[in-house]
């Protein structure tokens, strides 16, 4: 039959392209207006007197709750089908990677389903979150003290 | 023989089928042909992989009756499928007390288990052997790829995992027959993109078709249909192109499976169809009925399967593939 590097420039010729372009304009788009809720909830909150800091705890918590409560509805996927970096890059998309292999591995029990599974998704943004953090750290503390 | 062909002089007959699906696949262009189509996505189970191993314990449970067999009258139960351990066919056939064998051919399965289920008719060694396969889409997806509700875009390319399954009874009786079956050879051109499986697949199934024409002396003119399982569009149109580069052009004889059993744009499922259940439920919810009608006289099956796993992936393994072929006579 045909040889791999034949095979492989087939295989370009009939696979699709993901419309880049329409993913673009729609992520920015629901990002924005995902940050312009941030934004809503942060006067909010200022007005109701918490303190600069607080404020942005509050709103941190806020969205996380909202995300995961749609996905436990079953909308977050839908919503993030359409939009798909405009959910998941914003804390949005953190709260469905944690939300989501918690109602799906819940079958194999709290313990060694829910528990041990609900990181597989958003784990590695933990891990090296995390690290990186750790590196920042370090940097601000010999060069910048 | 010719080296993996059988060509059986003792014609072994398709006695009874039945195919039971889910409900997207029975809001598809072949929705009123299967037998049972469920709307409870769980099958009224608790989990995603009781309600697949429900589905198989239904088509079995259905094949057997539009038979008019107890189990009992079977020798041999021959399933797979594509969950870890094959626990679908496990758990779906664990109250019948029939001799089992499991096999894994991921989505080839259909077409492993009727070849091996022929050889024994064929060969006096049973007088009745059930075939079963099953697939899922969420247990799939779970075991696959991501959490049901994560919110990600599947690529263009990316195939849905048929809900489904379906079930024959092979023995000694009336059409339609398998008169002939060649096993597959591994076949890996190297594609590693797991949301493009119709791709990784396609030249399996044409080494497939090839080795077997030239086994049983057969041409593509001679078949109202050729089957690929669950190729999709991507991997349809590949496969097209693969038969023309060994100048055979099948043209409206071939066809797919998994672009059979959706309306992609309607339900959008990008490139189509794709799990064990696809080349089984139409297999035995369409096929099978129009060849007993006499509209289909003689049909080339050939299921495909992607033999990879989650960890091979992971380790940048590119995706072997296999696709068994069966050939079906009214």
């Amino acid at each position: 039959m045909v040889t791999k590097k034949e095979y492989s420039r087939i295989v370009d010729k009939h696979s699709g392209k993901s419309p880049l372009f329409k993913d673009t304009v729609r992520a920015f788009f629901v990002g924005g207006f995902i940050c312009l809720i941030g934004q809503a909830l942060r006067e909010f909150y200022g007005n109701l007197g918490l303190n600069k800091e607080l404020t942005g705890t509050a709103v941190c918590i806020s969205l996380i709750f909202i995300a995961s409560l749609l996905t436990a509805l079953g909308v977050f996927d839908k919503i993030g089908k359409f939009a798909g970096a405009g959910t998941l890059i914003p804390i949005t998309g953190f709260s469905n990677a944690v939300t989501s292999p918690a109602m799906e591995f819940k079958s194999e029990g709290f313990i060694a389903g829910l528990g041990a599974k609900i990181f597989t998704v958003a784990g590695p943004v933990i891990v090296y979150g995390t690290a990186s953090s750790v590196i920042a750290g370090i940097i601000y503390f010999v060069f910048m003290r | 023989m010719k080296r993996g062909t059988f060509i059986f002089e003792e014609k072994p007959s398709v006695l009874s089928f039945s195919a039971v699906v889910g409900k997207k696949e029975g809001e598809g262009p072949l929705g009123k042909f299967f037998d049972e189509v469920e709307k409870d996505s769980y099958f009224g189970q608790e989990s995603w992989e009781k309600a697949e191993s429900e589905n198989l314990r239904r088509s079995v449970a259905r094949t057997l009756k539009k038979g008019s067999f107890c189990a009992d009258d079977i020798d041999f139960v021959i399933s797979g499928d594509l969950l870890n351990q094959c626990i679908s066919s496990g758990y779906a056939l664990r109250s019948l007390g029939i001799p089992f064998f499991g096999v894994y051919g991921a989505c080839s399965t259909m077409a492993e288990s009727m070849v091996l289920g022929a050889t024994m008719i064929s060969g006096g060694f049973a007088k009745r052997v059930l075939c079963a396969t099953s697939s899922n889409f969420c247990s799939a997806e779970k075991q696959f790829r991501t959490p049901l509700e994560y919110g990600g875009q599947r690529t263009p390319n990316a195939q849905w995992t048929v809900t489904g399954s379906g079930s024959v009874v092979l023995g000694n009786g009336d059409g339609p027959f398998i008169d002939s079956a060649t096993c597959g050879r591994i076949i890996d051109l190297g594609v590693c993109d797991i949301a493009n499986m119709g791709a990784a697949m396609a030249p399996a199934f044409v080494d497939s078709i090839i080795r077997h024409l030239k086994a049983t002396g057969t041409d593509v003119s001679d078949y109202d249909l050729i089957l690929s399982g669950d190729l999709g569009l991507v991997g349809k149109n590949i496969a097209i192109e693969l038969f023309e580069k060994e100048a055979l052009s099948p043209g409206d004889r071939y066809n797919d499976c998994g672009a059979m059993i959706f309306d992609n744009k309607a339900q959008d499922t990008h490139a189509g169809g794709s799990g064990c259940g696809c080349a089984a439920s139409v297999l035995c919810g369409y096929i099978l009925p129009k060849m007993r009608e006499g509209k289909l006289k003689r049909v080339l099956l050939g299921a495909t399967g992607a033999l990879m796993s989650p960890t091979s992936t992971m380790q940048g393994e590119s995706i072997p593939s296999i696709s068994h072929i069966v050939s079906l006579q009214a």
